[in-house]
């Protein structure tokens, strides 16, 4: 039983842990795709923000200040995205493609003007975002680790589940929400209502950019105190894999997130535990499981009738 | 519109490349060809016939990954600097698939020696070497090749210099169980965990050693969860040998306020209260040795193992967090293995209480 309590305590743990940059690029992966444009350098975005939180939280010594940054060096990199492909039309994924070759080279040139490094310099407990419940909860008992592992998170893992419902309400109660849900599905009939497509898309681009800096940035302000060119692999394929999961809404992205870090504590418990496995067929976990799901239990995902379209203004 | 595309993906191009070699000193003037690139600027295609061309392939940790491909990079770059003779540069494996075509590179360029760090080169080393038999090459953490004419195999007794932090370790702990955390199980890696349990028993025989495999260099939340899980469990040291995935178990241990043990390089600047030593490798002291035999005529094929006689493996210099009692123990331990009297085990056999090679 304390086992199995322990055991729980570091499931909750690794699953918020694995789950907050996910989930922030999922929310951005969101708001892109529902609008209409596909945003596969989600990665990319992701990689410039794990960058420049580290670097700014270094100088500054400002964690907050450094997620800002972060979320702003994403939807730089967004605008960049938005403008070659709302502006002008140009291929989506290609431009998204651009954006994942593009981000890690800055993230590293930059890094090696800046520290003479592809690294960053650590950051100091105190320009790292903190932990909010840090020594309330001693260890010793197995409810009481429990507790511990549990709260033992990050402020920004907190700040993911309000920014989700704040995402939330955005999408499904504000005029804004239903504006660019529908630029996503007929952006010939928003015109024709006098809805701007082209700022609608722009600011979704944009604010997806800046919430998979966010997403970055959890990885290495947080998880990690540091930026190194294997930071972000692979993480924001894996959010733009949660929201197809979750049928383009976020809330289902959240629980495409949740069962991915889940799965990925799994892994730790099971092989840390008594039974023997092996661990390539326990690192396939996370993978098999979403697949399975997928196959499983997600119904035919509603892709947004215009995604991926580029929209050309009628006069 | 078509140029607007085509400008943006000139640029992405060139600044991919840029990425991939640019040397410290920033010398890319010709990074849009790819070309590897040379800290002696001044050496050319005409480079006077002394000149003694050194090239290193990393894996696909990159140049600056803290760990053995950064260290020998640092050799090599110091080992220039001492001596102007010596031409040194390098190139940077993105996948698996970049290390042949890195190795031919410096072949076409007529390099002396060809550095291949980590035993993921193995094949296509062999496979180079096989093709180019006048072409000298040197691998790092590989044997496999030491049948090989025109190959030297670097090899590190990594296993002392866990042995070593395994004495501090079993000596910092109260709650008698330490954890260990690796980022792949292979021959090479395993030395780390043989060795580092057989430190920690040798000094605290009643100690427990969690373990765990994470099979990944760049999973830190990984590394987290798996240092978390071993505190729970009453772990109060743990070492690392795993890379990127070491950044999570040190983030881990210092949340939770135990010591962490790094590896490689000193980590401690990673969290200066709570990484409490680390196991270093000297693979500067290698590359320097061998690229300076191919100087001198004496390069000679075959395995060269560096141990703690010749300062090859040794415990960091950073000693802030031990104890008297510690360092006296480790230069204890150090003189037992330099004068024969402690032989550290190397393989899993010779190691009941390491499991994870057991789980494969």
């Amino acid at each position: 039983m304390d086992n199995f309590i322990n055991n729980l305590g570091i499931l909750i743990y690794a699953t918020l842990l694995y789950t907050a940059p996910l989930l922030y690029a999922a929310m951005g992966s969101c708001f892109s795709e529902v609008s209409g444009v596909v945003n596969i350098g989600i990665e990319g975005m992701m990689t410039v923000g794990a960058f420049t939180g580290a670097t700014v939280a270094y100088f500054t010594g400002n964690p907050w200040l450094g997620f800002v940054c972060a979320g702003l060096a994403g939807m730089a990199f967004a605008l960049l995205h938005g403008i070659a492909t709302i502006q002008f039309g140009a291929d989506q994924t290609i431009s998204g493609t651009a954006i994942n070759f593009l981000a890690p080279g800055v993230a590293i040139v930059t890094a090696k003007a800046i520290f003479n490094s592809s690294d960053t310099v650590p950051l100091d407990p105190s320009s790292k975002i903190p932990t909010l419940f840090a020594g309330v909860f001693s260890s010793g008992t197995p409810w009481s680790n429990f507790m511990k592992n549990v709260f033992s998170t990050y402020a920004s893992t907190y700040l993911v589940f309000v920014v989700l419902v704040v995402v939330w309400f955005v999408f499904y109660k504000t005029r804004f929400g239903l504006r660019m849900r529908a630029c996503g599905e007929h952006p010939l009939a928003c015109q024709s209502l006098g809805i701007n497509v082209h700022r609608t898309r722009m600011i979704c681009v944009c604010l997806s950019g800046f919430l998979a800096g966010l997403g970055g940035a959890c990885m290495t302000m947080a998880t990690s105190n540091q930026f190194r060119p294997t930071s972000i692999v692979g993480q924001g394929f894996i959010a733009i894999a949660a929201v197809i999961f979750g049928k383009f809404r976020p809330q289902g992205a959240m629980i495409g997130c949740l069962l991915f870090g889940l799965c990925s504590g799994l892994r730790v418990v099971i092989g840390s535990s008594s039974l023997n496995i092996s661990v390539q067929l326990l690192s396939m976990i996370p993978y098999v499981v979403t697949v399975i799901v997928l196959i499983l239990f997600v119904g035919k995902s509603h892709v947004p009738a215009a995604n991926g379209k580029p929209f050309v203004k009628t006069k | 519109m078509k140029k607007l595309i085509a400008l943006l993906l000139a640029l992405v191009m060139c600044l991919s490349l840029v990425a991939c070699g640019t040397s410290d000193d920033a010398t890319t003037g010709d990074a849009a060809t790819g070309d590897a690139t040379t800290e002696d600027t001044a050496a050319g295609d005409d480079a006077v016939a002394e000149t003694i061309k050194v090239g290193m392939v990393t894996d696909v940790g990159g140049v600056n990954d803290q760990s053995f491909n950064q260290t020998s990079w640092e050799g090599l770059q110091a080992l220039a600097a001492e001596d102007p003779t010596f031409e040194v540069s390098y190139l940077e494996s993105k996948t698996d698939a970049d290390y042949a075509s890195n190795i031919e590179s410096f072949i076409d360029e007529d390099y002396d020696l060809i550095i291949c760090v980590g035993y993921m080169l193995a094949n296509a080393t062999r496979e180079a070497a096989e093709a180019n038999p006048d072409q000298m090459f040197a691998i790092i953490d590989d044997n496999s090749c030491a049948d090989l004419p025109n190959v030297a195999c670097l090899m590190f007794a990594q296993e002392q210099s866990s042995y070593l932090v395994g004495v501090v370790a079993g000596l910092a702990t109260e709650s008698n169980t330490v954890g260990y955390v690796q980022g792949q199980v292979s021959d090479s890696m395993n030395q780390f965990g043989v060795g580092f349990i057989s430190g920690v028993l040798s000094v605290n025989p009643e100690a427990t050693v969690l373990q765990y495999n994470v099979n990944s260099f760049a999973d830190a939340p990984g590394g987290s969860t798996a240092a978390t899980n071993m505190i729970t469990n009453g772990a109060d040291v743990i070492f690392h040998a795993a890379g990127g995935t070491g950044n999570g178990v040190i983030e881990a241990c210092a949340a939770n306020g135990v010591y962490a043990i790094g590896v490689d390089t000193d980590q401690s600047p990673l969290a200066p209260e709570y990484v409490l030593t680390s196991a270093m490798k000297r693979v500067d002291n290698a590359v320097q040795d061998i690229s300076k035999a191919v100087k001198d005529g004496t390069f000679t094929a075959g395995t060269h193992l560096y141990d703690m006689t010749n300062g090859g493996v040794d415990i960091a210099p950073t000693q802030d967090l031990l104890t008297e009692e510690m360092i006296a123990a480790v230069e204890e331990a150090k003189a037992g293995i330099l004068d024969g009297s402690i032989v550290v085990p190397t393989t899993a056999a010779e190691v009941p209480e390491f499991t994870l090679a057991a789980a494969e």
